[in-house]
């Protein structure tokens, strides 16, 4: 058992609050990501649970177990570094060694010299050997297990490190950033075999970035985090397509989601940069509101029944099988990205007007306060007041 | 820099002023061994020269070595030297590293009087450590030229310094991997702090073979006393005014110190100007 529970854990440097009452569980077995931009609290949290930082206010559970005081040797978590954290003096087999061995061997058998000399060492010292073999073959890192991290590379560095947190079998797997120094290449091969890793030994993880794409790949549930609190906690297809926050929905998605003003301006009717759109979300008349449109949500060309944006061809991006396409649109600040089929590059050219229409049920709707507003749910506090402020 | 290092003016001003002040510092050791091999009559002599008419090298270093006890100042000199190095880095290295890695209450005034202490001068020292010595009953022992050392204020600055350019990831990885917070400073910080550790063994091993001063308070007994003493002892009762075995004698005491230097000159560098390991 090693599920985790974060209760309302509040952690500040000086003045500066870190993380402010944060609660979170987490399952047995589950892998949950995470995700922030740098400074959101993300690593934080994570070195409070390994024991590494105390919090200030709160409770974590490892297992049920309540873990606060509990010295991180003792919380049965390994961590996986950005840097590795290998010790550079000492070769790969005796990194990946020394686990087991403040472990299983006690003060008087880890002396030089001497412990070899007492009852057992030698028995035992046998089996971590064979044990740290195995999980070097395991890795693919066995042809190494004499050489220094000085001489690796860094995604061989990178197998050592979790190595080094795989072979003592922990319960709990922490890893922060653990791809970040490492090349755009091998870091999609080392995101795949941290996942093949987790479905292998089926423990917790519990993994930091501030990469999207790693989040989105590697993740049973993720939590975004900003600023020292948890915005969202959810599944990525979820967190994707349905984001409680409109900086959820900022910050997941590449190219960035299109966030466009916009006003009730009838019952079901929203009208929004030049044009008005059916929504049967419930806000009051005349309220203000922010429209989340996801790239891909675009199509090219006007139909009667959906809302159509027009605007300018300011520029054209090809990827491939896609093609985003900036447009300026008359009231709306940023340029709208839209994301469509590289087909249709023939038809569209810089400096010409285009017209991109939009699936009602793609929008996302925010209120003033950044809260989604859903279908069917209560209006946003802001737009109420507004409401009364005009009756 | 390197348009510096290619432009011959500077090259060659910087050479004039390296090998003048190379010279200037060499020239009293040269002319030590130089004597030490001379024979009494060409010591004196008006003209100079480096190399003796009559090589009477075998015959002063005889004399050095025998007329009077210098090997067994010799060995007061290694065990007391020794002794020194060990206790200050079972000392100074635990407590750099509460002071480069953890976090308590009142760690920069302890630092700040870590670096009062770095400035105080020995000497000013020496009558209140002579009466504790007194009070302690060491006096004229071992333990008497030992214990003012211990505590090395610069060992423990260099090593702190040399401390904190190791990650505080890999402090935090061996938490998690069970070592204790001791066992971090001896397993890891130590081993991963060796430039800076043998540049400290250097000064240390350099400074206390040498020191005369505090020897010359703490110890009357011959038995006890170091190199540079014994030497003194050495001139009065047994050379005079025999300045060849003298000289040889004072090679003799450098020699090791010198050997040891050289073997250890790479991590010196490295030591002092804090590269942290990689």
């Amino acid at each position: 058992m090693s599920s985790i529970d974060f209760h309302e854990i509040e952690k500040s440097y000086g003045a500066t609050p870190i993380l402010k009452k944060v609660s979170l569980s987490i399952a047995d077995g589950e892998f949950l990501t995470l995700l922030g931009p740098s400074g959101c609290g993300k690593s934080t949290l994570l070195r409070i649970l390994a024991g590494l930082e105390l919090q200030n206010a709160g409770t974590v559970l490892i297992g049920g177990r309540v873990v606060d005081g509990v010295r991180p040797k003792k919380r049965d978590a390994a961590m996986v570094f950005q840097s590795y954290a290998l010790y550079p003096h000492m070769t790969v087999a005796d990194n990946m060694s020394l686990p087991l061995r403040m472990r299983r061997l006690n003060a008087w058998q880890r002396l030089p010299l001497i412990g070899r000399l007492l009852p057992g060492t030698r028995g035992a010292s046998q089996e971590i050997a064979a044990e740290v073999a195995r999980t070097a073959e395991a890795l693919g890192i066995d042809h190494l297990l004499t050489r220094k991290p000085g001489h690796l590379s860094g995604g061989q560095r990178q197998r050592v490190a979790v190595g080094r947190a795989m072979v003592r079998h922990p319960a709990v797997f922490l890893m922060d950033e653990p791809l970040s120094n490492l090349d755009a290449k091998l870091r999609v091969q080392m995101r795949a075999e941290i996942k093949e890793l987790h479905q292998r030994l089926g423990v917790t993880f519990v993994y930091v970035t501030h990469d999207q794409a790693e989040a989105m790949t590697l993740s049973d549930r993720v939590a975004v985090m900003l600023d020292g609190e948890l915005l969202q906690v959810a599944p990525p297809q979820e967190i994707y397509a349905d984001p409680d926050d409109r900086r959820v929905a900022e910050f997941i998605g590449s190219p960035k989601i299109n966030m466009i003003e916009g006003v009730v301006s009838a019952p079901g009717r929203v009208s929004v940069a030049g044009t008005t759109i059916a929504s049967d979300i419930r806000a009051d008349v005349g309220a203000h509101l922010t429209l989340g449109i996801r790239p891909e949500a675009f199509r090219l060309g006007a139909y009667s029944e959906r809302g159509a944006i027009s605007g300018t061809v300011r520029l054209i991006e090809h990827m491939g099988s896609d093609l985003y396409v900036h447009l300026d649109v008359a009231g709306v600040k940023q340029p709208v990205v839209a994301r469509l089929l590289a087909e249709r590059a023939a038809s569209i050219s810089i400096g010409h007007s285009l017209s991109l229409s939009v699936e009602p049920e793609r929008v996302l709707y925010f209120g003033d306060d950044g809260r989604r507003i859903r279908a069917h749910d209560k209006p946003a506090k802001a737009a109420a007041a507004l409401v009364r402020e005009t009756a | 820099m390197s348009i510096n290092r290619f432009a011959p003016p500077a090259a060659i001003f910087r050479h004039v002023v390296l090998l003048t002040t190379g010279t200037l510092i060499l020239i009293p050791f040269v002319w030590m061994v130089s004597l030490s091999v001379k024979p009494p009559g060409e010591i004196f002599r008006e003209h100079f020269s480096l190399w003796p008419e009559h090589f009477y090298g075998i015959a002063n270093y005889t004399k050095a070595l025998t007329s009077s006890s210098l090997p067994h100042y010799m060995l007061n000199g290694v065990i007391v030297c020794t002794m020194i190095l060990a206790l200050q880095i079972a000392v100074c290295a635990p407590a750099a590293y509460a002071l480069a890695k953890l976090n308590f209450p009142g760690r920069n005034l302890i630092l700040g009087m870590v670096l009062i202490a770095l400035i105080l001068p020995r000497e000013v020292l020496s009558l209140p450590l002579f009466i504790l010595g007194y009070h302690l009953g060491i006096l004229n022992t071992y333990a008497a030229l030992i214990f003012p050392y211990v505590v090395s204020p610069f060992g423990i600055f260099l090593f702190r310094q040399f401390f904190k350019t190791i990650p505080d990831d890999v402090v935090h990885a061996a938490r998690l991997d069970g070592l204790s917070e001791l066992a971090i400073v001896w397993k890891i910080m130590v081993p991963m702090a060796l430039p800076a550790i043998i540049a400290f063994a250097i000064f240390s091993v350099v400074g206390h073979w040498n020191s005369l001063f505090w020897p010359l308070i703490a110890v009357r007994d011959q038995n006890f006393m170091p190199p540079p003493l014994g030497i003194m002892a050495f001139k009065n009762e047994e050379a005079g005014n025999d300045y060849g075995p003298l000289m040889a004698a004072s090679t003799i005491v450098v020699g090791p110190l010198i050997i040891a230097f050289l073997s250890a000159q790479r991590w010196f560098v490295d030591g002092l100007s804090g590269a942290a390991v990689k």
